[in-house]
């Protein structure tokens, strides 16, 4: 027979039990379903936001890898110091700048602004109230501001290997910091677009087409690299790690499960299960739509078109991933994987603009595509293709012009572009004063 | 015969290619190389750690041609080497004893080509 202290496990686990059902206690006596599902919707948005910020690495990767070895240091730079400007930013004056909200419209509804810095509502209108259950304010704070640093940091690779370190930072301030959130208002912030009709689910044209135009002002007005085009011939500049190239564009493909799947703004499984599937075939599509295309005009299939490719359907899709059917999806990226292609020797040899990486082809030109897609796909009526056309219109209109003058502006007071003595030594020495690669003897030779 | 052994600037490879091929020397071996001259070092910091570092990179050809091939092949480098700047570089001109052809056995100025 046992002794009374002898049940001590029992008794510890009881009390453990207990003591566990202590914090639901905080709420109603049960949670009701509404509470239940804001908790599903909150957290699946939380999940996309750190998805997003994986994009990042990607880019970084993949900037990295298609750029030569002298001057990875200095965009590994670039792309960690826009994290942190592009959110900064956001919280001091974006957030506000993009999501006005009624009554703090300025001029029309093309401008608006809701104040400095960013606060919760208080109790219920910060949290279950804030936006019908589905994500708290700071969740809607911090799952845009990824948004935002993403699009500040497409400029990065196009003016990759010859912009000043501190030219681009400042470049990338003003930018992101006030016309990316600017233009953005016309339609997610409930702008002038959004009343006309204008579609685009989650980015194509507010974020990629956006950074697109920045990268075309840049390219332009910094100029190509030296020994990029001689007596009218545009030179291979190969890029110095296809892995890293490679791993970049598979990240980027990760976030854009968040990227897509959290711009349904809840968990609703309906919804964000399409969004997988149409964002993911357009990226398959978007690979055998490069891959065949670099095969037959440049008789061997080239992995970095390829792999431009995965991005260019991502990127095609991005305005219309959860109003296409999925024969269509496959479609959009497909074709966008034959644009990427066609772009990018488009522009390198018959424009010749020098763009490292292809972000012009693919989120410009593609950014583009897909935003017109929308219009001939989307399965709502509503969405037109001249609604569709007069956003790409408005946003290449005001950005391009925008990006231009900040960079015009830059390149006549501080300089844009690194001396040609840093150019050819690497900027890695020349901003940053220290090599990627120590030790190592990667050279660029021909 | 003779070896000619040239340290130029890496950036300068296209151009000295170019004028090789113009002076019609196709033939020769690239080497990634570090080292210094006149040039002077520069400094790289770490983690608040200042070195200097004086050995440039650099790229290594070696030709080797008949005699009267020297002259032609000294100033096709030198015209597509030079920029007038300290590191342009430096020419070695070596006697070279034997060549050898492996594919054919051909000795001397035959294997040279």
């Amino acid at each position: 027979m046992k002794k009374l202290w002898q049940h001590w496990p029992r008794v510890l686990t009881l009390a453990v039990l207990g003591m566990m059902a202590l914090p639901f206690s905080a709420l109603a006596a049960e949670p009701t379903a509404k509470e239940a599902l804001f908790v599903a919707n909150n957290t699946w948005m939380l999940v996309a936001t750190f998805l997003v910020f994986i994009m990042h690495l990607g880019f970084a990767t993949l900037e990295s890898g298609l750029t030569r070895s002298k001057n990875t240091v200095n965009i590994l730079f670039k792309n960690v110091a826009i994290v942190a400007i592009g959110l900064l930013t956001y919280a001091a004056v974006g957030f506000n700048l993009m999501y006005p909200g009624d009554g703090h419209w300025i001029a029309g509804k093309w401008l608006g602004f809701s104040g400095f810095g960013i606060s919760a509502p208080d109790g219920d209108a910060g949290l279950i109230g804030y936006a019908d259950g589905q994500y708290t304010y700071w969740t809607d704070f911090i799952f845009q501001g990824m948004f935002a640093a993403t699009a500040a940091t497409i400029v990065s690779g196009a003016v990759a290997e010859r912009v000043k370190l501190n030219s681009f930072l400042l470049f990338s301030t003003v930018f992101v910091g006030l016309v990316y959130p600017f233009v953005g208002s016309w339609k997610w912030g409930a702008g002038w677009l959004d009343d006309l009709g204008f579609y685009d689910f989650a980015g194509s044209t507010l974020v990629h087409s956006v950074g697109g135009w920045g990268a075309l002002a840049g390219v332009i007005v910094l100029g190509p690299r030296i020994g990029k085009y001689v007596k009218g011939v545009s030179n291979a500049i190969p890029g110095h790690s296809m892995p890293l190239a490679t791993i970049g564009v598979f990240l980027l493909w990760l976030g854009w499960f968040g990227f897509n799947g959290g711009s349904v703004l809840s968990a609703d499984p309906g919804p964000v299960s399409l969004v997988f599937v149409t964002t993911t075939l357009a990226a398959a599509a978007g690979i055998i739509g490069a891959m065949v295309t670099s095969d037959v005009i440049q008789k061997k299939p080239d992995l970095s078109m390829v792999l431009n490719g995965s991005l260019a359907g991502l990127v095609g899709i991005t305005a219309g991933a959860d109003t296409v059917s999925v024969l269509s999806s496959v479609i959009i990226g497909g074709i966008a994987g034959v644009l990427v292609v066609v772009s990018v020797i488009f522009i390198d040899s018959k424009l010749q603009l020098d763009d490292p990486v292809g972000a012009l082809s693919v989120h410009l030109v593609c950014g583009i595509w897909g935003t017109l897609a929308v219009g001939i796909f989307s399965t709502n009526p509503d969405h037109t293709f001249i609604r569709q056309l007069i956003g790409v219109i408005a946003y290449g209109a005001v950005c391009f012009p925008a990006a231009f003058a900040i960079f015009s502006v830059i390149k006549s007071t501080m300089g844009l572009r690194v001396s040609e003595k840093e150019e050819y030594q690497g900027l890695d020495i020349g901003e940053h004063g220290m090599e990627a690669y120590a030790g190592f003897q990667i050279f660029t030779n021909e | 015969m003779r070896l000619v052994v040239a340290m130029i600037q890496p950036y300068k490879l296209p151009d000295v290619k170019k004028a090789l091929f113009d002076a019609n020397i196709h033939k020769m071996t690239v080497t990634n190389v570090l080292g210094c001259g006149q040039q002077k070092g520069f400094s790289e910091t770490y983690r608040g750690v200042v070195h200097e570092v004086n050995l440039h990179k650099k790229v290594r050809l070696e030709i080797a041609v008949n005699d009267d091939f020297v002259q032609p092949t000294v100033d096709a480098i030198v015209k597509g080497a030079k920029t007038g700047k300290i590191g342009d570089g430096k020419i070695f001109v070596l006697d070279l004893v034997d060549c050898i052809r492996i594919r054919t056995g051909e000795r001397g100025h035959e294997a040279i080509g």
